[in-house]
């Protein structure tokens, strides 16, 4: 557990070549194949993490956020959901076109996940210990004394009392937050490169809820890991991310650094979300709202995405769809009018 | 401040714990609500926020004689709901209308909308003749920003903010004086939730409504709210106006509460107090003596494990607080 890695960028494939980032999706496509028709989850998303970095992916409830997540992990359910078109490189390799043994080995060591709802994503049949020493069993090849071993320091990792005696519990037997930890130990366990959080503490409350942001970013700065956050909630956005993409009909449609972001949003869907925030100064007022609702990913509107619910959308926006213009630095932004959003004081 | 409307005073519910097949024993007691009061004034929002498992949605129960306390009163105009005969307190209870949390759940998916918005006029037909249903009907879907000629529509066929506004159509039914709003925005997207608190905000504008507001979310109370009652296990901590509970609180729970809510901008990063509370928030089958948020609290002392506090004006605190050691603190000074 006391092995840090250090940074270092670029990154090396293995065939020794520059690899660019360390976990890189490039033009990902994403369709679900449903008895309505074809849904278009995911259009040409492209994003990247590095070691070291926290990403967060923003948007609402079907925006692909989760979907894209589940691609990059291998455990999309196929049917329905087909990859059509895009590649997800791990350290310069493609994990779409890998064989199915050596994706698995890339699963937990290389980028591991942590979901939103840990009392399903546990097995409720087998205590946590025994769930948790699995990994070890099956991947390294340890004995089951072993494994519970370095299951108990795992638990104390991440802070959860009495470990020891805590092992042999089932995960009804936790609480929300710790069962939170449990998950987050066992995404820990091979020692990833990034992990991937998918909304890890929606279900929690405030108090348990910062307790466990504090501890996912120790870790992610002890262990020099890149980490994907992936949540609605702006606020958490803004308390850890480094970096963030939001997501609009399976697209990228803004991605800067968080203090650009929130201090000058170039979308017009990033600008109309934090404006419609509650906020001190417009206590009492009415607050502003993003008029109708998102789209059926059935039938997504042509050209822009959003340009139904825009404030800003002119003709072109419904014939043309806009590309991701970049800004300068790690700025981008899908707009037809970004630029004059960037120019703007 | 205008009149009181609604008054509730020593609220307590227990729910038995039992065990065994035949003869289930009781063991113990879940002390869901154990002891609150608040009083409600005509047109004002009430905000209750707490977390999970502090009695809060117990409490809306209570308040719509969906549950029996197990002592305590809840007074509406002066009289006793809980203690009315049958007949007077159906007509009582037209007043009290709640809006659930699930619009998932909270609609039946085989009942059409129409259906749905006019069952409470089924159950109390002298509001309105059975030829004007229809059109109140639409007019109530109207007036909640649906289109009336969805009335014949069933719940699936609208998005989740919609059905929201279906469930909140039908609380307004029977024109009722308060409205209690068990969680309404929580299970939307950031981009409707601004538009069912606009919709909520106008009504009251419109209609006169008093609304108690549940949530856990404390920045949608407070923009909500005219006066906030913080829960923690059961018990009301902290009561006062909006800028008594955000700015100028005074019990540790409420500080710990607001320094752990994220803020949307990344540059208070620095500035916020950080408090971070050890733990999870104790059973309340077995709470804690005394104060029941001493286990998780950097101020306890040897008088708070011994003694509960009450919740009163002290000379350090110019709202009502339940700590011995109430003080002052700023905690997030955004804006």
């Amino acid at each position: 557990m006391s092995d840090i890695k250090v940074k270092t960028a670029p990154v090396l494939g293995v065939d020794g070549r520059s690899a660019g980032h360390l976990l890189e999706i490039e033009n990902l496509h994403v369709e679900f194949r449903t008895r309505d028709g074809v849904a278009k989850v995911i259009n040409g998303v492209s994003y990247h993490v590095d070691a070291g970095e926290t990403l967060a992916v923003l948007g609402e409830s079907g925006s692909g956020k989760s979907v894209t997540a589940q691609t990059i992990m291998g455990i999309l359910d196929t049917p329905p959901g087909f990859v059509t078109n895009g590649s997800i490189r791990f350290r310069g390799k493609d994990l779409l076109t890998m064989g199915k043994d050596e994706r698995r080995l890339v699963r937990g060591e290389g980028i591991a996940m942590v979901f939103q709802d840990a009392l399903s994503a546990l097995n409720p049949v087998f205590t946590v210990g025994f769930q948790i020493a699995e990994l070890f069993r099956k991947r390294r090849g340890m004995s089951r004394a072993d494994g519970y071993k370095r299951a108990t320091e795992l638990l104390d990792l991440v802070k959860i009392p009495a470990a020891k005696t805590r092992l042999k519990d089932y995960p009804h037997q936790f609480s929300g937050g710790m069962r939170q930890r449990v998950m987050i130990a066992m995404a820990l366990a091979l020692d990833p490169e990034v992990l991937i959080a998918d909304e890890p503490t929606t279900a929690l409350d405030v108090t348990v809820q910062a307790q466990i942001m504090d501890l996912l970013a120790e870790i992610r700065r002890d262990r020099n890991m890149g980490m994907i956050l992936i949540t609605h909630d702006l606020g958490v956005v803004a308390d850890v991310a480094d970096r963030i993409a939001v997501m609009y009909a399976g697209r990228i449609v803004e991605q800067a650094d968080v203090h650009a972001l929130y201090g000058k949003p170039c979308h017009p869907y990033t600008l109309a979300l934090l404006d419609s925030l509650p906020r001190l100064d417009l206590k009492g007022q009415e607050l502003n709202t993003i008029k109708g609702l998102p789209p059926n990913l059935l039938r997504i509107p042509s050209g822009c995405a959003f340009h139904p619910r825009c404030r800003m959308a002119r003709d072109i926006c419904s014939t043309q769809r806009p590309a991701l213009l970049e800004l300068g630095g790690v700025r981008s932004s899908a707009c037809h009018f970004a630029e004059e959003l960037y120019g703007r004081e | 401040m205008s009149e009181v409307i609604l008054e509730v005073r020593d609220l307590v519910k227990h729910f038995p714990i039992r065990q065994g097949v035949l003869f289930k024993r009781v063991i113990g007691q879940i002390k869901a609500v154990d002891g609150v009061s608040l009083d409600l004034h005509k047109g004002e929002t009430l905000g209750i926020v707490g977390e999970s498992g502090c009695g809060k949605s117990t409490l809306a129960k209570l308040l719509m004689n969906l549950e029996k306390p197990t002592s305590g009163e809840v007074r509406y105009q002066g009289r006793d709901v809980l203690r009315l005969n049958p007949a007077d307190q159906r007509r009582l209870r037209r007043n009290i209308q709640l809006v659930m949390q699930d619009p998932y759940t909270s609609l039946n998916p085989r009942m059409t909308v129409g259906d749905i918005v006019g069952e409470p006029f089924d159950i109390h037909p002298d509001v309105a003749p059975k030829r004007d249903r229809r059109r109140k009907v639409q007019e109530l879907l109207d007036v909640v920003g649906l289109n009336p000629e969805h009335i014949n529509r069933y719940p699936h066929q609208f998005s989740g903010g919609q059905r929201q506004r279906i469930g909140i159509a039908r609380a307004l039914a029977l024109k009722p004086e308060v409205i209690v709003c068990d969680e309404p925005v929580s299970a939307l997207d950031v981009s409707i939730q601004a538009q069912v608190m606009n919709l909520l905000d106008q009504l009251q504008n419109e209609f006169n409504l008093s609304y108690i507001f549940i949530a856990h979310d404390l920045s949608v109370v407070r923009h909500i709210a005219d006066r906030v009652g913080v829960m923690y296990l059961g018990k009301m901590v902290e009561v006062g106006t909006d800028d008594d509970i955000y700015v100028r609180p005074t019990h540790p729970y409420t500080q710990a509460l607001l320094s752990a809510v994220p803020v949307p901008d990344p540059t208070v990063r620095q500035h916020k107090a950080v408090i971070r509370l050890e733990g999870d928030v104790p059973s309340p089958a077995n709470p804690p003596s005394g104060c029941r948020f001493r286990t998780r609290c950097w101020k306890a002392q040897e008088i708070c494990a011994t003694e509960p506090p009450l919740l009163q004006i002290r000379p350090t605190s110019g709202h009502p607080s339940a700590c011995h050691f109430a003080q002052e603190k700023d905690v997030v000074h955004a804006g």
